[in-house]
């Protein structure tokens, strides 16, 4: 099947990897490492670009997502809800060889999807009453109070998708999904790893689930792959 | 065979599910509750990276690596199960669809305060969804060993650790006990067979009010 590159929006490992360099601001899909690209997430430790700041779900395993970044040593800053499952993340943390910027999972998920969708923030009351709350205006809507929590956006968004078309339209595998379709939109060039490239037109317009415009860059191919955590067990 | 104290705390806060409920279980002894679920009753169960409908554990070799629960672990779907982004995930629960959710604490009050992620300058884990749940779903169960590791009471007067979420709280599983936090204050409901009234209170630093009609739990 041969694959026209219609919209230039094809290309290889190397080129698209030429936007993530030393002190980007990198989101990533996945979660526990499901849905995060294996292949890009091999590049940025081969390409050893240091002082990012990432902001996605959580920080992975050791091995496994984007752990291997920060187990890497080149993160200085994270924004996450979660850093449990890597010892690591919570070291550099203790160290102050990396910050952590918490946010409440669906609270991150809000503030990125307000960074793509062109809002000035979103009013939550989740997280009222707790540290949370330091330093963000309080916001009272009919008499109840809201956190206003700030858009992200980032430089450079990674998102891994089971089938792209060459205009970039996804679709998604189960659980990988995740924070994905958010993360393709708050970007300001996204870089998607798809498992299988495909013709326009294979693609029910139906059940894509993030639409071709917000995609910049396509690759595909392998390396990188980890064990996961219940194989490492075995 | 006898069940295991996790099991026991388990099997009892399976009882607070009803039939139709779209429930969220946390990690630990929380996950164990849906081997406990009446088998004649129809539920979902709610995980945060994206879906509804978590079904049983698969058999070793069948794991799909993109479908996993929100402890990362390999699980299976049920049927009417649905995939979707995060954001769709956490809209459920911020708009109160959640019917229940089980999570584990470090710290619970008398007001129903709820302290279960973070030990300052300790463990520093992060909230993940557990604020996001704690403050949205309908019915916050939270099923936690009575005391910890140096046998200090987990249920106090007002917590000390930074809180997930204020006022949250409506019932309290122990290894021990059965408690519901009212605006009375901690009403003791029910104590697990082999303990005491007595035993329960000198380990709870918040003060309980017995109910009337305390119940003995003993499972078969």
């Amino acid at each position: 099947m041969v694959i026209e590159n219609t919209f230039g929006k094809i290309k290889r490992v190397d080129e698209a990897m030429a936007y993530i360099k030393d002190k980007t601001i990198l989101m990533f899909g996945g979660f526990g490492g499901v849905g995060t690209s294996p292949l890009l997430i091999d590049e940025i430790i081969k390409k050893d670009v240091k002082e990012l700041t990432l902001i996605g779900n959580d920080s992975g395993f050791p091995k496994v997502g984007i752990g291997r970044v920060i187990c890497n040593g080149q993160a200085k800053k994270m924004i996450t809800t979660h850093i449990g499952s890597n010892p690591v993340a919570g070291e550099l943390m203790t160290e102050g060889k990396m910050e952590i910027e918490f946010s409440p999972q669906g609270t991150l998920a809000e503030r990125i999807r307000a960074g793509g969708t062109g809002l000035g923030g979103v009013l939550i009351n989740v997280g009222l009453g707790t540290i949370i709350e330091e330093g963000k205006e309080i916001i009272q809507v009919d008499d109840k109070p809201y956190l206003l929590e700030k858009p992200l956006r980032a430089e450079v968004g990674i998102v891994y998708a089971k089938v792209a078309d060459t205009f970039g339209n996804l679709i998604y595998d189960k659980t990988a999904r995740n924070f994905n379709p958010l993360v393709a939109k708050a970007s300001d060039v996204t870089i998607v790893h798809a498992e299988e490239i495909v013709p326009l037109g294979e693609l029910n317009p139906e059940e894509i689930i993030t639409p071709g415009v917000y995609v910049d860059i396509i690759v595909t191919g392998k390396g990188g792959e980890w064990k996961w955590v219940w194989e490492q067990e075995n | 065979m006898g069940l295991g104290t996790r099991e026991l705390m388990a099997k009892r806060a399976a009882e607070e599910i009803s039939n139709g409920n779209i429930v969220n279980l946390g990690i630990g002894i929380p996950t164990l509750v849906s081997d406990f679920i009446r088998s004649d009753i129809h539920v979902f169960l709610h995980s945060e990276n994206g879906f509804l409908g978590i079904g049983p554990k698969p058999a070793t070799s069948k794991e799909d690596k993109n479908l996993i629960n929100a402890g990362g672990f390999p699980c299976t779907t049920v049927k009417g199960a649905s995939y979707f982004d995060s954001a769709e995930s956490f809209a459920i629960i911020r708009s109160g669809k959640l019917d229940i959710t089980i999570l584990g604490a470090l710290e619970v009050d008398e007001k129903g305060n709820l302290a279960n992620w973070i030990v300052p300058g300790k463990r520093v884990p992060g909230m993940g969804g557990g604020m996001d749940l704690a403050e949205k779903a309908k019915k916050v169960v939270v099923v936690t060993t009575h005391t910890n590791k140096n046998g200090s009471p987990k249920i106090k007067k007002i917590c000390s650790l930074p809180l997930t979420a204020q006022t949250c709280v409506g019932l309290i599983i122990t290894e021990l006990a059965v408690i519901e936090v009212t605006e009375e204050g901690l009403i003791l409901k029910e104590i697990f067979g082999g303990t005491t009234v007595d035993e329960v209170i000198s380990r709870t630093e918040a003060s309980l009010i017995v109910s009337k009609n305390l119940r003995v739990i003993n499972y078969e």
